[in-house]
């Protein structure tokens, strides 16, 4: 069954539209790139997800179901901008959520020092919320959000402030849940990480869909036609070429349409060029992201 | 487990642990405790063990009062004129003087010197002035009976009488107004303190986003139920804490104080009716600060707003001394049925006067009614409005969202 079912949604305050005829879905088993620039209506589409607010059109579901209070058990929610009670301790504020996520406490228990074991932060499961970095506050709101086993899993920049080591525990953990079969929504500005998680990506940009696909296909179907080589021999009057541009050392070749990039693979060899690389272009999701965002994003 | 218990409970351990609470809640009967033990140790102290007597001299320039110069503690001795007696003042023999000019029968005018710094004449010397004056004045035409009689005129004794003409079981005495007057004091400070700790748990919660993870396991119904009900049950241990306090209290403060204590009769239906104006004040004060808390961009804008409804819970304090001289105003009882200023009035009303059964009954009504109707509208607000962070919406946009939830 499909996780969450978006359908034709519509969400404005006053003057601005925030969210405008957004349609798509997220399975079990695949984490699904919600990218755009700032104010584009990512956090809106959450919070209407979340049933935080209503849609004023258009219709959710989760799990072929509304938003019901049986559901939440099965949500798990990491907002963007994140704190905690200051005055619990790290396995008390934890094992408060859990229960409210309908744990058991020993059960919670359990399953909170797995997470704590495996995130590095089991030594201060102690400590008080207001004794802790930044960076400590988010791995424990990371457990918060994952500690009850949700099916659907919602996570709003769960990078953003973590150091590359706890980045790539939060990124590892994520990518097994997926494999667990939790169906992700994964919003986030840091473009590398979609591409390394996510299986489709949805671009949104003042609340209209710009891009909704497989993240492969996506790419290949903004591939240019170039390729990137980097060569001992001078690529002078190679048929087929139209253009070139100098890139850190690599050449970018830019190919007539008739011309394929064995074509020119072809002809290095037969000029007897010593090749270290050629690669076909594909676009970053970046550049796609600029391409079609138009803006420079953080 | 039934989630608005797990906030509840969440919630009322974070109130109950807050030092403002235990200060108000522990430390307060403690401090009473304090004055009563260090007011014994004072007056102990202090209090010579053979009386004083005050002498005060007097320059009697009619010749007709002689009479009537021993009057317990204070003495009065006569001087030939002026200078003596001024004499006698600078080296302290006596402590004040008086000069009873030769056309005082005319011009009714005494003269007073002393060497202390006062504001006006104190009463007591008045009295011992006003009454040698009229013993001296009478005592040739009068017998001593009537003079007396003449001097202490009034010994007023009230009986109140019931419906059925018996005696009545509480009787009037401005003592009675000091344990209601007391508690309405401190339900003022609780209500204030127990305001800004849920709008400050409130603020921290939305200004950290912990509100959105709260609310994506647990419905606004739930959580503002839980937040309200957390208030109102630390309320409840507040007052008992208080109740059973006060009996030990009463009792020392009376045995240091004397009678005047001992005589204070609490209102029959003052303890049930304190705790239940303790309670519903508790939730009508946190349904306000929950709503409140779901509109405002901050914190400290929340607190600030907070102000206009707790400036109203300290109107009946401030007419205090109006009630005690004019109980029976209208205004008592607008004060009562208003919901906001309904628990202190009540409060300090039962102490003054009698209040009429229906008045109670409404007043209780329409504050029980209040915080069903506002806890109604505030899970609609703060459903509305709990994430529209940075911007407070106006009073159009409220009625619009409250259309539209």
């Amino acid at each position: 069954m499909t996780a969450v079912e978006v359908n034709h949604l519509y969400k404005s305050y006053a003057d601005v539209t925030a969210v405008n005829d957004l349609t798509f879905s997220v399975d079990p088993g695949e984490i699904l790139g919600l990218i755009g620039p700032n104010g584009a209506g990512k956090s809106s589409t959450i919070k209407i997800i979340l049933d935080f607010m209503k849609p004023d059109s258009g219709e959710v579901k989760i799990f072929g179901q509304q938003m019901n209070e049986a559901l939440k058990d099965q949500i798990g929610y990491l907002p963007e901008e994140r704190g905690l009670y200051k005055r619990l301790t790290a396995i008390d504020l934890i094992l408060y959520l859990a229960s409210l996520k309908g744990m058991d406490k020993a059960t919670a228990e359990k399953k909170a020092n797995i997470l704590l074991e495996q995130t590095g932060m089991l030594e201060s499961k102690k400590k008080k919320n207001k004794e802790m970095s930044k960076g400590m506050g988010q791995l424990i709101q990371f457990i918060v959000t994952v500690i009850h086993d949700p099916e659907l899993i919602i996570l709003d920049e769960p990078f953003a402030g973590l150091d590359p080591v706890r980045t790539e525990t939060i990124q590892n953990i994520i990518g097994n849940l997926r494999d667990e079969g939790k169906a992700i929504i994964l919003s986030t500005h840091q473009m590398n990480k979609v591409e390394e998680l996510c299986d489709r990506v949805l671009m949104i940009n003042k609340g209209h869909t710009v891009l909704y696909g497989d993240l492969m296909e996506t790419r290949a179907k903004f591939r240019r036609n170039s390729v990137q080589v980097v060569t001992d021999g001078e690529l002078v009057d190679l048929p087929g070429v139209i253009d070139r541009k100098l890139n850190n050392g690599s050449v970018e070749l830019f190919l007539a349409p008739d011309t394929t990039p064995q074509t020119i693979l072809d002809q290095l060899r037969e000029r007897g060029i010593t090749i270290h690389r050629f690669e076909v272009t594909t676009p970053s999701l970046n550049e796609i992201f600029l391409n079609l965002a138009g803006v420079d994003h953080e | 487990m039934n989630k608005t218990y797990l906030i509840f409970k969440l919630e009322f351990l974070q109130t109950i642990k807050k030092v403002g609470f235990i200060v108000l809640t522990f430390i307060v009967p403690v401090l009473a405790l304090l004055a009563i033990g260090v007011f014994e140790l004072v007056t102990t102290l202090t209090e010579p063990s053979v009386k004083e007597v005050t002498t005060v001299g007097y320059v009697d320039e009619v010749g007709i009062f002689s009479d009537q110069t021993d009057q317990g503690l204070i003495k009065l001795i006569p001087f030939a004129s002026r200078e003596d007696a001024t004499r006698a003042l600078v080296r302290r023999d006596v402590s004040e003087y008086i000069v009873i000019p030769s056309d005082y029968i005319f011009s009714r005018t005494i003269q007073r010197y002393t060497l202390a710094k006062e504001l006006i004449t104190p009463a007591i010397t008045a009295n011992l002035i006003e009454s040698f004056l009229t013993w001296n004045l009478l005592k040739d035409n009068v017998s001593p009976e009537i003079i007396t009689s003449i001097v202490f005129p009034l010994n007023l004794e009230v009986t109140r009488l019931n419906e059925n003409g018996d005696i009545a079981q509480e009787q009037g005495n401005i003592g009675n107004i000091i344990i209601p007057a007391m508690f309405s004091l401190l339900l003022s400070l609780a209500l204030m303190l127990g305001t800004n700790s849920l709008i400050s748990g409130l603020g921290e919660e939305k200004e950290s986003r912990l509100i959105e993870v709260l609310l994506s396991s647990v419905s606004v119904r739930q959580l503002l139920i839980a937040k309200v009900l957390s208030l109102g049950t630390a309320g409840l241990l507040q007052v008992i804490v208080w109740l059973i306090s006060a009996p030990l209290l009463l009792s020392l403060a009376s045995s240091s104080f004397g009678g005047f204590l001992s005589d204070i009769q609490l209102p029959a239906n003052f303890i049930v009716l304190g705790v239940v104006y303790f309670i519903l004040g508790y939730l009508l004060f946190a349904v306000l600060s929950v709503t409140l808390g779901g509109i405002s961009s901050s914190t400290t804008e929340a607190q600030s707003l907070s102000m206009f409804y707790i400036m109203m819970l300290f109107v009946p304090l401030w007419f205090f001394g109006v009630l005690v001289n004019f109980p029976n105003s209208p205004i008592w009882v607008v004060l009562s049925i208003f919901p906001v200023t309904a628990p202190v009035q009540i409060m300090l009303r039962l102490g003054a006067s009698d209040i009429p059964a229906w008045q109670i009954m409404t007043s209780i009504g329409v504050l029980g009614l209040s915080i069903i109707v506002g806890l109604f509208f505030s899970i609609k607000i703060f459903r509305t409005f709990m994430l529209m962070y940075g911007k407070r919406p106006g009073l159009a946009e409220i009625i619009q969202g409250l259309k539209t939830a």
